[in-house]
């Protein structure tokens, strides 16, 4: 029944997999995004309350929600590599963090810009805000231990036990700075409610979430073959690509 | 009397007490490493009224946040250290390579360290309070959730201490970057139990929660350490 799953052990075959896959989703990811953002930002009316502003969750919120699925992505696989030791699953665990970071960051740095029309100000400690940020320094500290440990057997092996801890404590600092933050201030910017979302505005978001999935999976595609010929750079079947220029 | 070809049996407990007795008795001959995170603490703290101005009423609303970093931060500077020894001297394999637990060393060393480096903390807390202008009524709250929430954080500082321990300079800020976006719900509830002592509001909530992380962290905490631990050695 899986016996096809020892193919994942064969990296000439993830990588040819790769290699066909990266275009394919990012021609889906390209054609998402570009209807999306048509409809997003030209055919969906503007707000009734906050006017033109509301059109960064476009952006914003698919950003927000790659960043938890790519770390979940990340630590599945972290325990994949701890427990079956199969290779791939670093590679993509190691592909991931650094595409995370950046949906992370992006789903910040939006909301700030959509938090100074909306708020009146950058930065406000919610406790969203406030957990995404920890989860940025989650990111940069999962980077920052693998790049310091020079053998990469060890650094793959300390990241990836690293990336399970943070899986069990997302939850934990989550709740903890909802309560953390209802302590100190009584909802008196409650989190924008979603009043039911008209279906010309829905439609647009629904397509850009489908397009960041997309391209996350594109990135990972491309990042993949780079850690795979990175790791195999000696290998007799990576030396006939290289010469007959088909990289 | 046990011959060589059978190990020697100290049990569990035999295995943590002599443990402890060791870790202990090599901090006694070197009083740096456990006194300098206690004098860092106190000197961290008294910088605050120098930065904040020295207004009562400011620095006793502050009292708790600032006591609680200051004792996460020391905390997490002395930790670095607390395999780097033993993976060097090569007590660490031999930690790896016994029939023992490694999970039981890792919480010996944990306990050892905390009798070193948390206990002290919580001893000049109270001095610290006064300084600071915390009320009086907060002061058994705070002794009491740095007893449990320096635990914690040790236990947790462990597991990045171990995942670090191969890495030689930068090792300590590498550490503490791993380290602290973990420890946030420890420091939200520690400092929250006094704030909310300091206020006269009812800490049990707080209190729960911080014994919560603790059995957690208890229970979690030296399985993924001594997994780490394993790491470090295998990379010789």
């Amino acid at each position: 029944m899986f016996k096809w799953i020892h193919l994942f052990g064969s990296s000439p075959f993830v990588y040819r997999a790769a290699s066909w896959l990266a275009p394919v989703f990012g021609f889906g990811a390209a054609v998402c995004i570009l209807v999306g953002l048509y409809l997003g930002l030209v055919v969906a009316p503007a707000d009734y309350e906050q006017g033109d502003s509301y059109r960064i969750i476009f952006v914003h919120v698919p950003s927000a929600w790659m960043s938890m699925f790519v770390y979940m992505v990340m630590a599945t696989s972290s325990a994949v590599f701890l427990i079956w030791r199969m290779k791939l699953a670093d590679i993509v665990a190691w592909a991931s963090a650094p595409i995370g970071a950046s949906f992370t960051l992006i789903a910040l740095v939006s909301g700030a810009f959509w938090g100074k029309p909306m708020w009146g100000t950058y930065w406000i400690w919610d406790a969203r805000l406030t957990s995404e940020l920890l989860l940025l320094f989650i990111y940069l500290g999962y980077m920052a231990l693998r790049s310091s440990i020079e053998q990469p057997q060890t650094a793959a092996r300390a990241a990836a036990i690293l990336a399970v801890v943070g899986v069990v404590n997302i939850p934990i600092i989550h709740f903890s700075v909802e309560w953390w933050n209802t302590l100190h201030q009584p909802a008196t910017i409650s989190k924008l409610d979603k009043p039911s979302m008209h279906i010309s505005m829905l439609r647009p978001l629904l397509l850009m979430v489908a397009g960041f999935q997309l391209l996350y999976f594109h990135q990972l595609m491309v990042r993949v073959k780079t850690g795979i010929l990175q790791r195999e750079g000696r290998t007799a079947w990576v030396a006939e690509l290289v010469a007959n220029n088909r990289v | 009397m046990t011959t060589d070809s059978q190990p020697l049996s100290i049990g569990l407990f035999g295995l943590f007490r002599s443990l402890l007795s060791r870790e202990l008795s090599v901090a006694i001959r070197s009083p740096g490493q456990w006194l300098n995170p206690i004098l860092f603490f106190i000197i961290v703290i008294t910088l605050f009224p120098l930065g904040v101005g020295p207004g009562p009423n400011t620095l006793s609303i502050i009292a708790p946040g600032i006591i609680w970093v200051s004792a996460l931060l020391s905390v997490m500077l002395s930790l670095q250290s607390l395999f780097y020894d033993d993976l060097h001297n090569g007590s660490l394999e031999q930690f790896v390579l016994s029939a023992q637990p490694l999970s039981v060393v890792v919480l010996a060393k944990v306990f050892a360290w905390w009798l070193l480096g948390g206990l002290p903390l919580l001893l000049v807390s109270p001095l610290l309070a006064i300084l600071m202008h915390l009320p009086d009524s907060a002061i058994p709250v705070l002794m009491l959730s740095l007893l449990l929430g320096t635990l914690t954080l040790i236990l947790v500082g462990a597991i990045g201490a171990a995942l670090t321990a191969t890495v030689g300079n930068g090792g300590g800020i590498l550490m503490s970057l791993l380290v602290l976006p973990l420890t946030v719900p420890v420091l939200i509830f520690g400092s929250g139990a006094v704030q909310a002592a300091a206020m006269q509001m009812p800490v049990g909530g707080h209190l729960s929660l911080l014994v919560a992380l603790l059995a957690l962290a208890l229970s979690l905490a030296p399985l993924a350490t001594a997994a780490a631990l394993r790491v470090a050695v295998s990379a010789g």
